[in-house]
C-alpha cells in the first residue's frame, strides 16, 4: 500500500494525544503488531512534545506532522518553526535536559531511537526543527 | 489521568488510570505528591500501573521526582502489573532500577 497525510496543528500539549491518536489510525490499515503500534505511537508522542515544549517555549505556534506509507514502511516528519536547538549533538545523548528543574528526564531522543528503525534530526535556530523517523513493520 | 489509592499494611498503593504524558504529568505529580504526603508514615509506595495505557519520557522524569522525593522519606519504592508498552519505557530507562517489579 502506499498512503500519505499530512497534518498541521498548534503547539498545545492537547494535541499529544491528539496526534498518537491520529497516527494509530492512520497506520491501522497495515494490521501493526499491538507492540509496533505502542512503538510508533510513543515516538510521536516524543517528537511532538519536544516542538510543544523545546520548540516553541513562551509561544504558541504550528506543528506540522506528516506520514508516508510505502508498502510495509513507515516514514513520519514532525517539524516546528521554532526556536531550533542550540548544541544538536548534545541533546542526542541520553539523560541531557535543558529543563532540569522541571523533572524532565532528557530521555526523548533515546526513545525515539529505541522504538524506531531510523531516527534523523536537523534543527536551524530560529527557525526550527524537523525530526524524521523511519519503521519498517516486518514480522 | 485518574488517580485512585489505598493502604494495607502500611504499603501505599497508587493506581493511575489513563495516559502519562507531558500534558497530564503536571497534575499527577500535583495529586500523587498529595497523597505521599497525607500518608507520610508509610513504609512503601507500590504504584499499579495496570491501567495506565500510556507513558513517555515526561513519565520518567515525572517517576524519577517521585522515587528522589520517597526515597528522601525513607519510604522504598515498587512497580506493579505494568501494560506492555509502559514495561518497555521502564525497561529502556532502567526505571525497574530504583522501583522493582513485584
Amino acid at each position: 500500500m502506499i498512503n500519505k497525510m499530512e497534518l498541521k496543528f498548534s503547539s498545545l500539549s492537547e494535541n499529544e494525544a491528539f496526534s498518537r491518536s491520529v497516527i494509530a489510525s492512520f497506520i491501522l490499515p497495515l494490521n501493526p503488531t499491538i507492540s509496533q503500534m505502542n512503538d510508533i505511537k510513543t515516538a510521536v508522542s516524543e517528537a511532538v512534545t519536544n516542538a510543544v515544549v523545546h520548540g516553541y517555549p513562551d509561544s504558541v505556534g504550528e506543528i506540522v506532522m506528516s506520514c508516508d506509507i510505502l508498502n510495509d514502511e513507515i516514514h513520519i516528519k514532525i517539524q516546528d518553526f521554532g526556536v531550533g536547538i542550540s548544541d544538536l549533538e548534545q541533546a542526542l545523548e541520553p539523560f541531557y535536559t535543558t529543563k532540569g528543574d522541571f523533572e524532565r528526564s532528557g530521555m526523548g531522543f533515546t526513545i525515539m531511537k529505541s522504538f524506531m528503525d531510523n531516527v534523523e534530526v536537523e534543527s536551524t535556530l530560529n527557525s526550527g526543527t524537523t525530526i524524521k523517523m523511519t519503521k519498517k513493520l516486518s514480522r | 489521568m485518574k488517580i485512585e489509592y489505598n493502604i494495607e499494611n502500611n504499603k501505599l498503593h497508587i493506581s493511575y488510570f489513563g495516559e502519562l504524558d507531558e500534558c497530564s504529568a503536571v497534575k499527577v505529580r500535583t495529586a500523587t505528591d498529595k497523597i505521599i504526603n497525607e500518608n507520610s508514615y508509610v513504609k512503601e509506595v507500590i504504584f499499579n500501573l495496570s491501567k495506565l495505557s500510556f507513558m513517555d519520557s515526561t513519565g520518567i522524569g515525572m517517576m524519577i521526582g517521585r522515587y528522589k522525593k520517597l526515597k528522601s522519606m525513607g519510604i522504598v519504592v515498587y512497580t506493579k502489573n505494568p501494560s506492555l508498552s509502559v514495561d518497555k519505557i521502564y525497561q529502556i530507562s532502567g526505571l525497574y532500577k530504583i522501583m522493582p517489579k513485584i
